[in-house]
């Protein structure tokens, strides 16, 4: 994380804006504290006889009514100016800070007040409240700041507040009152820190604002008052000459501007680096490329409804290329279900992501075959591939809350399926929401359609998204997870009804899912993903007794059942998966495996065909699964 | 080790007139020693009696007693919290600013107050203990997986030296091959050292595995509690039949509902349905059997019957039915 971060600042400031904001901010900054004490003398010499001078070679920028060097007057008048913002800055962001927190430390009912507070002030336009504050508290510096400082202080408040809520909220929050750990403890220990980053961003720019409102008030006369002079004082000194010679009021008029952007570009630069702002945004998704055919594509009797060859997805990686899905091949007849089974990081989302041609940029898909339907998907992008996936497949993700649009009823989003894809009317669409709707046993299907995804329960809206797949008749439906947020009695809704329509239509399934036993339930045969790999293809018969690969032997034993023996520990698998982008040589599996010989750590083990229709990937597929060692399964350290 | 009881515990949240009640006129015993298991779909209120037994969800009534006193004065009395909880998610359960060790060391109580070198060395006690090496201290929560921060937010809450743990679905934000892990130190570390133990879980063979005793909760109520193998083995209530049977099973087809009842959805909490509350989705209830009226009007009771199951048509209490 250390390496990470710096390895962001450095790429943020060596940017071209951070090049910019660097050499900038440096400069107004040394400007502001050397500057006095080199012209000052210079920037104060009256000269009778050089009054309203244009620019010359001894003043750049041409002298005032007094005959005095405008330029250097700029130069000296920056650490005015920079004091001035940065004094009020720094009194919004105190004031700020106490009030955006105060509902933390004061508790519910006097936090009320305060939040009420910042939010009556944060309705106020900032400048009107600096005007205001300049009356009262007078005219000149001092007043001025506070009011720049007072009028800047709602919008940090209201930042702080927002922060501190949302992290306040986070369980470890709980876990510190629980231990009875007290309430300036926790802003100063848990909360600050993890809002601290956005509250520098945001001070930042608040001081180029800042500087930006002295120039306008002092400008307008109610900041700085003679004989002191800030840019603001200058630039409307300058103003009124400003058609006998215009340098007099754009010397300092670039001042501000300049100084102003130092501080805001600055800002910027730590967003970046921070990671508030997103960097340059990733190449294009690249198309699913062809490699060169090879000499023997298999030959296989009936068109199956998927054909997948050694799909490969690839995503760069500082520098490097990474492979999280590698040489992934498999078949799915029509009305035929196959689970995936495997950890998360196996690749097995971003596996059905890829045959669905939904892999973002700046990933890339790459595969000897990836047939859907008999079209060959590959080349992507094509208009016709688009709308077969769009009718055809069926895709249901885990959550079904951000599948769903929370602002448009799910009636219509059902119908703008056929609508974009069929080019239905609006009335015919909305009858075949409905009508699926109905399909997928939502109650009173006609009134649920036209609320919103919010009004469903969530077993409801996974429903709704299983009959938004239906709007078209898919011939394959791919369910990534669908039943791991729900609950187990309406899991078994989902799965009943998924059932149904797959032997209805004859609809092909593809299930992923990280729990076997519901795959074993649903799917006739089962894949086993590790480190981006299939390492074992069988029926799903086969999976809890009689499976080949040890990394599923022991993805079986480590799920509890109702049979499981409790007086005994549970089985666990050792050690953590690999990276994707270290991936040992030889079997990922290896470093974990009981079986695992020298063989196994030199050589990768092929998925092999194995008893007729099976296939695993192991070296040791033939050791009986009565021959392995049970899993040491005390609480061993460190195996997860 | 003591024991934590629940007396007619009930939180609302939102106005008296447009709130919810969440948990109603709960009671419960978590025997001391003993690991209670409460199951139950989302919404039921499960959370949420995890949330108030630890003081972060305010009651509306009842009391919840350790040993027979309040729990306020017990933690008042001994200077420290009684109680300690374990989140679910394990990301957003500890401070990501903080290491893992100062984070164990901020839950040690500060009365009296160790040396810090006591601390350091009680911290390295922790870490051993869930199987973390001491060594470890020093790292953020970003550098280890789920199940290692899940650990750490173990060892967090033994720190304080509770008399009661509660654990709120501490292992379904986790990969099946890592819950194990996981279950097992918590299954160790209970009968090491006899904890009170409140486990909260959807999972019902997660709870079948951890705990002695079984409580099903559904719409903010018990409606059967009773010793693992008598609540698993021979449920009394439709609604821990209906979780029973919704287990997944492989090889086993998904089995059908009857139609009145198919798909019915979870009660809503702002108006609970008169009557017992399971009776729109109860598959032996007033829809499917029409003669069952009295659970659309009659509230029923759990005393008298076999694992104090609120259900009108559950067997008698043991005694009765050997007669």
């Amino acid at each position: 994380m250390a390496g990470g971060s710096s390895r962001r600042w450095g790429r943020a400031v060596r940017s071209p804006l951070g090049v910019t904001a660097a050499v900038l901010l440096l400069a107004v900054l040394l400007l502001a504290v050397f500057a006095p004490m080199g012209w000052q003398a210079r920037a104060d010499a009256v000269h009778p006889a050089d009054i309203l001078q244009g620019p010359s070679g001894d003043h750049p920028a041409g002298t005032d009514l007094l005959g005095r060097d405008i330029f250097a007057r700029v130069l000296v008048a920056a650490r005015l100016s920079v004091e001035l913002a940065l004094a009020a800055t720094g009194l919004g962001v105190l004031v700020g800070l106490l009030l955006g927190t105060a509902p933390l430390l004061l508790g519910r009912r006097a936090g009320r007040w305060a939040g009420a507070l910042v939010n009556v002030a944060v309705a106020f336009p900032s400048l009107l409240l600096a005007l205001f504050f300049a009356v009262v508290f007078g005219v000149g510096a001092k007043g001025a700041v506070l009011a720049i400082g007072l009028a800047t202080a709602p919008a940090f408040a209201r930042l702080t507040q927002t922060m501190a809520a949302t992290v306040a909220g986070r369980d470890f929050i709980a876990a510190a009152r629980i231990a009875g750990v007290g309430r300036v403890r926790i802003l100063l220990r848990h909360v600050l820190p993890n809002i601290a980053e956005p509250l520098v961003v945001a001070a930042t720019m608040a001081a180029g604002s800042a500087l930006l409102a002295f120039a306008g008030l002092s400008f307008l006369g109610l900041g700085v008052q003679a004989p002191g002079y800030d840019w603001g004082r200058l630039l409307g000194e300058g103003l009124a000459q400003i058609y006998i010679h215009p340098a007099g009021a754009l010397a300092p008029a670039v001042a501000v501007v300049l100084a102003a952007m130092a501080f805001n570009l600055a800002g910027e630069v730590v967003a970046r680096a921070i990671g508030l702002r997103s960097a340059e945004s990733g190449t294009p998704a690249g198309p699913v490329t062809a490699p060169p055919p090879r000499a023997a594509a298999a030959t296989e009797p009936a068109a199956p409804l998927l054909a997948v060859e050694n799909l490969r997805v690839t995503f760069p990686s500082l520098g490097a290329q990474i492979s999280p899905v590698r040489e992934v091949s498999l078949r799915l007849r029509p009305g035929e279900a196959v689970g995936i089974v495997g950890e998360s990081g196996s690749g097995k989302s971003l596996t059905a992501l890829a045959i669905a041609q939904l892999v973002a940029a700046p990933g890339r898909v790459d595969a000897d075959r990836l047939e859907f339907l008999g079209a060959d998907l590959r080349g992507g992008g094509a208009a016709a591939h688009r709308r077969l996936l769009g009718t055809s497949l069926a895709m249901v993700f885990q959550d079904p809350m951000t599948s769903l649009n929370p602002t448009h009823r799910v009636g219509h989003q059902l119908a703008e399926v056929v609508r974009r894809h069929q080019g239905a009317d609006r009335r015919s669409a909305w009858a075949r929401a409905v009508d699926r709707l109905h399909a997928v046993r939502i109650p009173a299907a006609a009134r649920r359609a036209r609320q919103l995804p919010h009004e469903f329960s969530g077993g409801m809206r996974q429903r709704a998204m299983i009959g938004m797949g239906l709007m078209a008749s898919p011939a394959l439906i791919i369910a990534d997870e669908p039943t791991t947020a729900l609950d187990v009695t309406v899991q078994r809704e989902v799965l009943r009804l998924l059932e149904n329509i797959r032997t209805a239509d004859s609809v092909g399934l593809l299930f992923i899912s990280h729990d076997v036993t519901v795959v074993a339930q649903v799917c006739e045969r089962v894949l086993v993903m590790y480190a981006g790999r299939i390492v074992e293809d069988l029926p799903s018969g086969a999976l809890l007794q009689d499976a080949r690969h040890p990394y599923t032997r022991a993805l079986v034993a480590a799920v509890p059942g109702m049979e499981t023996d409790r007086d005994r520990p549970l089985a666990v698998i050792p050690g953590r998966p690999p990276d994707p982008a270290r991936l040992p040589s030889g079997c990922a599996f290896a470093p974990r495996c009981p079986l695992a010989t020298e063989v196994c750590r030199e050589q990768d083990p092929p998925l092999a065909a194995y008893d007729g229709d099976r296939r695993v990937a192991c070296h040791h597929a033939d050791l009986a699964p009565v021959a392995v060692a049970p899993y040491r399964t005390t609480a061993g350290r460190d195996e997860s | 080790m003591r024991e934590l009881r629940f007396e007619q515990v009930s939180v609302r949240f939102g106005s008296r007139r447009r709130g919810t009640v969440a948990v109603d006129a709960v009671d419960l015993v978590v025997p001391a020693g003993a690991v209670v298991g409460l199951v139950g779909e989302s919404g039921s209120g499960k959370s949420t009696l995890a949330r108030a037994a630890v003081g972060l969800a305010p009651l509306s009534g009842g009391r919840i007693l350790l040993d027979g006193r309040p729990v306020r004065d017990v933690s008042r009395e001994a200077g420290r919290p009684p109680l300690q909880m374990v989140f679910q998610d394990p990301y957003s359960a500890l401070d990501p600013r903080m290491s893992i060790g100062d984070s164990i060391a901020e839950a040690i109580p500060r009365h009296p107050a160790p040396a810090s070198a006591q601390r350091r060395a009680e911290v390295g006690r922790l870490l051993e203990l869930v199987g973390l090496p001491a060594d470890r201290a020093g790292v953020r929560p970003d550098e280890l997986s789920g199940g290692q921060r899940q650990r750490v937010a173990l060892a967090r809450a033994l720190a304080g030296r509770p008399e009661v743990i509660v654990a709120d679905e501490i292992t379904s934000a986790l990969d099946v091959s890592i819950q194990g892990a996981v279950l097992n130190v918590v299954r160790d570390l209970q009968r090491q050292m006899r904890l009170t133990m409140l486990f909260i879980s959807h999972n019902l063979a997660v709870v079948r595995y951890v705990s002695d005793i079984v409580a099903v909760m559904y719409s903010g109520r018990i409606v059967e509690y009773g010793p693992v193998a008598d609540v698993l083995g021979d449920p009394q209530h439709p609604y821990t039949r209906e979780l029973l049977a919704a287990v997944p099973r492989a090889g086993v087809a998904v089995p059908e509902a009857p139609e009145p009842v198919a798909d019915a959805a979870p009660p809503d909490p702002h108006q609970p349905p008169a009557g017992c509350r399971f009776h729109p989705r109860c598959p032996v209830g007033p829809l499917v059997l029409p003669e069952r009226d009295v659970c659309r009007t009659a509230d029923p009771a759990g005393a008298g019957h076999r694992n104090l199951a609120a259900c009108h048509f559950a067997a008698p209490a043991a005694v009765a039915a050997v007669g």
